[in-house]
């Protein structure tokens, strides 16, 4: 028999070892998958983890890593600090593309102007602005009409790819593109280009911006009042109203803060590494990142790491695309595989298993 | 002497860094009623959930009506014969009685059945319920019968019951006690747990006195003092809270007519509350649970905002101010339920130390908090009220019911306000701390502090009010003056007959 017993105080190693645990459980639940479908899943697992970062074409791979854990890494910095206070954006895919719609549009407004100094800054906060906006729409809807942000901010994401698509097609398409949907090229566009800092790191300002978030976030929650507050709203409701925290208002800064760095990571990935809004232009960081959040417990500095993680999987997901021909819903599997071992290991963090009856001694 | 049902014998029961039983023995006789006694942390609960199956011994052995007797569950305690009725009732406030005793029931009967059976039982042991009402509109004292019936059709031996009295007014403990000699009578026998010592020596035959986890002692609690009873649990002689005389000042809080709806469906709404605390002055305010303790504190404490002129401090109209403005005027408040509402549980007491206190104590400059005095100010509180935990980096929810009120408590009384609402201060806490609580109170309205004492244990409120109100479905009593009330006075106002008193005038 198998019992749980509840821990007196959360178990300080079990918090930090979980998700070592669940990367191994994923690894090796993963590679009982990738064997039924016919591959080496010894193979498969060193493509993913290992080619990337010491493999032969690691000079390629390495410059990517920084470039898919950057917006990830933002965007969940973000969400964590609501999903400690108990307030879920799961939206952030949504606000990601409404960051990236209007930072685009700001900068293609002055096109074919050069003010770098101008024109740039000023496209990072409409960037933020067109996140924090898609993020008001949940926030308001739930703090007046008390509406669930979680479906909300979800739907909003559909509607936010819709606008995209408009975007794409019309609004800003590029009068030069021989009809073809999309928009100019912010690279080419050396006033709104977000250029690679180091060349072949994948750093650019995003990623810089991803550290930061990364350096104010684990201020924020360790020695901040505000971060004080945030933790309780989320453990102890309320004992946060007791503490004089104000809910609404509560609601009202977790998502605008997370929705205005996920538009923050559509800014400078629209005018970086995507270079343009096109009707693909998401690819998903902004329900992934909530891996992520959870993957790194919610901490800054874990939510780094788990980035980088994530990253890798995406990386080494596409090599193992290429080269092993493994289907693409394999990699995504494997990515859900990971937040379900991360969830259910977590039982530990509170629980102590115990096998067999208590035996009298 | 009648024959053993229950004979216990050198249980042991450790958790990591805790002894909570050792060597415990004693045994309850066929048809006794026999009292458990001790402090917080003592071992009761330990022990009893031993006896119930929920909690597996380390060490010893049990047996019941002279068999071995070695519970793996609380399934197993039913069928061998032992119930239980908690302190805290797990009742589901959406379901009605019946179905709610249906639950708890090892094989329940078809409804209509079942219904019979609990109007039977109501009747025969005085316990008036009717099985088709929402447990939501229940009182505290209806609930606790729905949980006691649901005991009693289940037929057993041995009734344990944890503090059973304290949420009940004078009153229902009258019709309880009725109730639990007519258990006695027909051969039922009962552990009793209760802090209550005078209750005790008027109800049970024998005793046993726990401290530290270890049995110190048995006797038979109608031939000793409600003293001599407390002395032996605490092991130190116990100093009854000493009322200090000192002048009343200005008035420091008023209410006029205050107003609150409840949020919660099954909450009290506050009525047209009015009262007036002076400097100094202690005021009680009695009542059953759930006529609106709780709405009153968070009413007053700013978690739920009213009219502005409604609470005024020191004539300021702050109905309108949050709860930091109002600490930072010197209004601070201890909530009832410490776990969830007073403190975080998963927060360390550090944390939970800057939560109420960053305010007064400038713990935090400019947004930011400043981790060592919060942890300075966290560890005078476990220092000066005693509180017992290995130190102050624990989470709130690690520490024993009575030692985290001790710290709810202390946290705010070392703030120096200059008025101090508290809810129930002493639930759950042993005699000795209750002791020093009540003591703290009143010194600090000694020092000129106004104190509001909300609490369901008359006895206290009687100890240290200077005038005593009664909370009945959200409306307040006029206050009046403790020295001379006699408990059927305020039975009568607990009881909501002061309604008539008020219209007369």
């Amino acid at each position: 028999m198998i019992r749980l017993e509840k821990r007196p105080t959360p178990s300080q190693v079990w918090s930090w070892a979980t998700p070592l645990v669940a990367v191994l459980a994923t690894m090796v639940a993963g590679g009982v998958l990738f064997a039924f479908l016919g591959k080496n899943p010894v193979e498969v697992i060193r493509t993913i983890f290992w080619d990337p970062i010491l493999g032969e074409f690691a000079f390629y791979y390495r410059g990517q890593l920084l470039v898919k854990a950057g917006p990830l890494i933002l965007i969940a910095i973000g969400l964590s600090l609501g999903f400690r206070a108990g307030i879920w954006n799961i939206g952030a895919e949504g606000q990601y593309i409404m960051g990236a719609i209007f930072g685009a549009a700001v900068g293609l407004a002055f096109y074919p102007m050069e003010a770098r100094w101008l024109i740039f800054p000023l496209m990072i906060i409409a960037g933020a602005f067109g996140g924090f906006i898609w993020a008001m729409i949940p926030g308001i809807l739930r703090t007046r009409f008390n509406t669930n942000e979680i479906l909300v901010s979800l739907l909003l994401v559909y509607v936010a790819e819709q606008i995209l698509a408009w975007a794409a097609l019309s609004a800003l398409r590029n009068p030069e593109g021989a009809g073809f949907p999309g928009s100019r090229n912010l690279k080419q566009y050396a006033s709104a280009a977000n250029e690679e800092l180091i060349v072949g790191w994948g750093m650019h300002w995003g990623v810089v911006a991803a550290f930061i978030a990364v350096i104010f976030a684990y201020i924020l929650l360790s020695r901040h009042i505000l971060g004080l507050n945030i933790r309780l709203a989320g453990e102890a409701p309320r004992a946060a109203r007791f503490a004089g925290v104000n809910p609404e208002r509560l609601v009202l800064l977790c998502l605008g803060i997370s929705g205005g760095l996920a538009g923050l990571a559509g800014l400078f990935e629209v005018a970086g590494p995507a270079g343009q809004i096109s009707i693909d232009f998401n690819v998903g960081y902004g329900f992934t990142a909530i891996i992520v959040a959870f993957l790194g417990r919610l901490h800054p500095i874990g939510i780094l790491l788990a980035g980088l993680l994530m990253a890798l999987t995406y990386i080494g997901g596409e090599a193992a695309q290429a080269t092993l021909g493994l289907p693409a819903a394999a990699i995504q599997a494997f990515q859900g595989m990971l937040l379900f071992f991360l969830l259910a290991f977590d039982v530990l963090t509170n629980y102590r298993v115990r096998f067999g009856r208590e035996v009298k001694a | 002497m009648s024959a053993t049902l229950l004979e216990i014998n050198g249980l042991r029961k450790a958790y990591p860094g805790v002894v909570a039983n050792d060597d415990v023995s004693f045994s309850v006789g066929e048809s006794e009623v026999h009292a458990l006694l001790g402090e917080n942390g003592a071992g009761k609960s330990t022990l009893v959930k031993m006896v119930y199956g929920l909690v597996r011994p380390d060490e010893g052995q049990m047996s019941f009506a002279g068999r071995t007797y070695a519970p793996g569950s609380p399934h197993e305690a039913r069928r061998t014969g032992i119930a239980m009725v908690f302190q805290h009732f797990s009742l589901f406030e959406a379901l009605d009685v019946a179905e709610n005793v249906a639950l708890g029931m090892e094989t329940p009967p078809p409804m209509h059945e079942l219904a019979n059976n609990i109007r039977e039982v109501s009747e025969t042991y005085g316990l008036p319920l009717d099985p088709g009402r929402l447990v939501g509109e229940l009182s505290a004292g209806e609930r606790q019968r729905v949980e006691i019936i649901r005991c009693l059709l289940q037929d057993p031996k041995l009734l344990i019951m944890d503090e059973p009295t304290s949420v009940l007014t004078p009153q229902e403990v009258d019709i309880l006690f009725e109730t639990l000699r007519k258990l006695q009578t027909e051969g039922t026998s009962i552990l009793y747990i209760s802090h209550k010592l005078e209750e005790i020596r008027a109800l049970c035959d024998g005793a046993t006195i726990l401290r530290l986890g270890k049995v110190t002692g048995t006797c038979d609690p109608r031939e000793k003092s409600a003293r001599e009873l407390a002395e032996l649990m605490v092991g130190t002689e116990l100093a009854t809270p000493a009322v200090r005389d000192h002048e009343l000042g200005d008035v420091a809080l008023a209410l006029n007519k205050l107003s609150v709806a409840s949020t919660n469906p099954f909450g009290t709404t506050l009525k047209d509350l009015s009262l007036e605390v002076r400097k100094g002055e202690v005021l009680g305010i009695g009542g059953v649970a759930g006529n609106g303790q709780d709405e009153l504190l968070v009413a007053l404490s700013g978690e739920v905002l009213s009219d502005p002129g409604a609470v005024r401090m020191h004539g300021e109209a702050i109905g309108g101010f949050g709860p930091n403005q109002r600490r930072a005027m010197g209004l601070l408040a201890a909530p009832e339920e410490r776990l969830g509402h007073a403190a975080a549980p998963d927060m360390s007491l550090v944390e939970n130390a800057a939560l109420s206190g960053w305010v007064r104590l400038g713990i935090v400059n400019r947004g930011f908090i400043d981790w060592g005095k919060a942890r300075g100010y966290a560890e005078a509180v476990i220092k000066e009220f005693d509180v017992r935990t290995p130190g102050s980096g624990n989470a709130a929810r690690s520490l024993s019911g009575g030692n985290l009120q001790k710290f709810v408590i202390g946290r705010e009384i070392m703030q120096k306000p200059e008025v101090l609402v508290v809810n129930q201060p002493t639930w759950g806490v042993d005699a000795s701390a209750a002791a020093s609580i009540r003591q703290a109170l009143l010194d600090l309205a000694a020092e000129g502090a106004a104190v509001v004492v909300i609490s369901q244990d008359l006895d206290e409120l009687m100890e240290i009010s200077t005038r005593f109100a009664a909370l009945n479905e959200g409306r307040l009593s006029e206050p009046r003056d403790a020295a001379g009330l006699t408990i059927d006075e305020i039975g009568l106002m607990l009881g909501g007959a002061h309604g008539m008193e008020v219209a007369h005038v």
